[in-house]
């Protein structure tokens, strides 16, 4: 039995000195879920695109699911595979790295954010190119790798659709792992071509067809003369060193096959043994990610080729937080996430309030899982995120890998509380849990709270329901009423029972 | 059958009808009640909002207070899922191995549960004459998987119409200091689940846990929405004498 999360984990990732500290977006200063979920809910077109496209994914991905007759045991396995593969990454990461280097490639290995940047700023740097390409990649974002390299001279150039749509208007972000540009319609998609895209004419229509092409030529034009390309990988064989990429547009293939450079980051917790193990995923990713039964494009790539495709291949392996994370239970069964982001769309938080209040890098239950994981829960921002969710339990149910993300949340919020325990002077929030819990923890103390609790709600009553509470109850009645409490308590009405059948033992 | 009552804080102190209800209930079916007086609460709110240390104390506490070997029944599924499900996770936060072999000795029925699965039974002679929509709640649903006992219990009463409730399955936005930490998240997800309410002409909203209907039932309040809240034990306690 592995230690208590809290107690394994105390000391060795605060988030002052844990490896995803040292670089990446700034969280210091970011805002609380609660507060900027407030700005996202009043985005009432916002929350019309996210309603319609997170219910058409659900649709079709339990369309996609049913279909399958061992879908059950497929999750099982990958479950099991994942859990195998994080217990021995040591051994499977050394055998990747064999693999890579006798196909012609180079490992590097980077430790947090700040040495991934520099591995590849310096890798792009090398080839006197100044200008990359990229296909999105969520390491890339939470290594800020567009920061790194913008302050290193170098122009990263994304070739996705959706980071098209997200990088024309200032201010905008990734709002999902898979449809970046989830958060906009294709109505605003057109106004923003139309204002934006050069050449774009000013009666473009706002059909998705015409919309793509356009930004196809657009897209296209950055592609062919690019020297070095930059992308992710889903998953990474280490039998024979082979990368995967699965992707629905075809950027990331045209990106791996025509630079003279390819640099692949990715995370370490990427890794699948065997080619065996990756036919399980590559059944469990589509359906789960998008309802579909294969993905458009499936690229896979080992070392370099000559003659074919790029002559340099560099495979980044990141860190950051991860090693220390797989030291318990909790961030092991985390690392299984395979960025499906199947428990986004059926999360009723995320439905609501789009990608955008979990912070710049993992959105959703998951995100709300990993940013504190890797990152720790000093600052308010990173703290909050155990608590963006009600635990309903529809992420765990749908997870290709089976995380029990409602456990995870409750074991992180634990970790929140213990740092909290730490500091010199106790929150409001402490002082209360401690004083109930005081309360609450003896049959006597709770009675004669109940009695006065009682007294007291009923006073602040008025026709049955009370419609104002002080302080921080006040939360509740802004919109919602709570009913007066009966005189009279269940315990007791019991007391007073008569002859009270097997009353008090 | 001699049925420990877990009547829940939470109802102890806001809604006792329920208590009421359910020891009506099994006593009308032939079952003898008792509650055990030194219970206080099972420590959910604490364990989910990460006050693990404080969660462990109650529920050490509800182990004492029911460890007189009777079948425990509550109406409340999260509680339920509570001593199931979490407190062997709270026994292993708190390194107190002693906790979750005594805790897994404790045999915790939510109320449907104990119904369907205990006594078999589903038509308990229950009336009651009023349109009824059921919530399936989510510790019901996901973390009990009660699946369609409820409404095969709703469907034996006398009178009562029940209506299918669109988006049943999904969350009402309670999840406890959820409500209060997200509120405004929570109050937009209680915001559809009214109006889904709505949509079926229901008199009557039913579920199995009395926290989520004190959410679901305070913004119909707020609302005037016309519709009120029933905990399934108060429908299924009801008569034609009643």
């Amino acid at each position: 039995m592995t230690p208590s999360f809290e107690r394994s984990s105390a000391g060795t990732t605060p988030s002052s000195q844990g490896p995803g500290a040292a670089a990446g977006p700034a969280r210091d200063r970011a805002p609380k879920f609660s507060a900027a979920a407030r700005t996202a809910l009043a985005d009432t077109r916002q929350r019309a695109n996210l309603a319609a496209a997170t219910a058409a994914l659900r649709a079709r991905r339990a369309a996609a699911t049913a279909e399958a007759d061992d879908w059950e045991r497929l999750r099982e396995a990958g479950r099991a595979i994942k859990d195998l593969t994080l217990l021995n990454l040591d051994a499977y990461l050394e055998e990747l790295e064999g693999a890579v280097t006798a196909a012609g490639g180079t490992v590097h290995w980077a430790a947090d954010a700040a040495e991934a940047g520099r591995i590849i700023t310096r890798l792009v740097r090398d080839t006197g190119e100044t200008e990359v390409l990229k296909v999105r990649s969520a390491v890339a974002q939470e290594i800020g790798l567009d920061e790194a390299l913008r302050r290193a001279g170098i122009v990263p150039r994304d070739t996705g659709l959706a980071e098209l749509i997200v990088g024309l208007e200032p201010g905008d972000r990734p709002s999902h792992m898979l449809y970046p540009a989830m958060h906009r319609n294709r109505a605003q998609v057109r106004e923003l071509f139309a204002r934006e895209l050069p050449g774009a004419p000013a009666d473009l229509p706002d059909d998705p067809e015409i919309l793509a092409e356009t930004a196809r030529a657009r897209l296209r034009e950055r592609m062919l003369p690019a020297k070095v390309a930059i992308c992710g990988a889903n998953f990474l064989v280490a039998e024979t060193g082979t990368a995967v990429l699965v992707e629905s547009e075809g950027n990331g293939r045209m990106c791996l096959t025509l630079p003279d450079t390819l640099i692949t980051v990715a995370g370490l917790e990427k890794t699948v043994p065997t080619w065996a193990d990756l036919e399980v995923f590559l059944q469990l990713l589509p359906r789960a990610a998008a309802g579909e039964r294969m993905t458009a494009a499936t690229s896979t790539w080992t070392g370099v080729t000559p003659g074919d495709g790029p002559s340099a291949f560099h495979l980044v392996l990141v860190d950051n937080g991860r090693t220390s994370a797989l030291a318990d239970e909790a961030g092991r069964a985390a690392l299984r996430c395979i960025r499906c982001s199947a428990c986004l769309d059926v999360c009723p938080v995320y439905e609501r309030t789009g990608g955008h209040p979990y912070g710049p890098v993992h959105p959703g239950p998951i995100g709300a899982v990993l940013t504190p994981l890797t990152r720790g829960v000093e600052s308010a921002a990173d703290a909050s995120l155990p608590y963006a969710s009600t635990l309903c339990g529809a992420c765990a149910d749908v997870c290709p890998v089976k995380i029990d993300i409602p456990d995870l949340l409750v074991r992180l919020r634990g970790r929140v509380v213990e740092s909290r325990r730490r500091r010199p002077v106790p929150t409001p929030e402490l002082a209360m849990m401690r004083t109930l819990a005081w309360t609450l923890g003896d049959r006597r103390r709770y009675e004669v709270a109940l009695r006065r609790g009682t007294r007291w709600a009923r006073l602040l009553s008025r026709g049955g329901r009370i419609r104002r509470l002080p302080g921080l109850l006040g939360r509740w009645t802004d919109a919602r009423d709570v009913p007066a409490p009966p005189a009279q308590s269940f315990r007791a009405w019991w007391e007073s029972r008569p002859g009270r059948p097997g009353g008090r033992r | 059958m001699r049925v420990a009552l877990f009547v829940a804080c939470f109802n102890d102190a806001l809604f006792p009808g329920t208590g009421r209800a359910v020891t009506a209930l099994l006593e009308r079916l032939g079952h003898e009640v008792v509650f055990p007086a030194d219970q206080t609460c099972c420590g959910q709110m604490h364990w989910t909002t990460g006050y693990h240390r404080e969660a462990a104390g109650l529920a050490r506490g509800f182990t004492e207070a029911f460890g007189g070997g009777d079948v425990i029944v509550t109406p409340s599924a999260s509680c339920a899922a509570t001593v199931r499900h979490a407190y062997p996770r709270i026994a292993e936060a708190a390194g107190d191995p002693g906790l979750a072999d005594t805790a897994r000795d404790l045999a915790v029925y939510e109320l449907a549960e104990f119904l369907v699965d205990v006594l078999g039974v589903t038509d308990v002679g229950a009336s009651f004459p009023h349109r009824v929509a059921y919530h399936p709640t989510c510790h019901s649903l996901r973390s009990l998987a009660l699946g369609d006992r409820p409404l095969r219990l709703l469907r034996q009463v006398k009178g009562l119409e029940l209506v299918e409730l669109p988006a049943a399955g999904e969350c009402c936005g309670f999840g406890g200091s959820f409500a209060m930490k997200n509120a405004d998240v929570s109050v937009a997800m209680v915001a559809d689940k009214v109006r889904h309410i709505r949509e079926t002409s229901a008199d009557v909203v039913c579920a199995v846990d009395n926290s989520c209907l004190a959410h679901i039932g305070g913004a119909l309040s707020r609302l005037r929405g016309g519709v009120r809240v029933a905990h399934l034990a108060e429908i299924l306690a009801g008569t034609e004498a009643t």
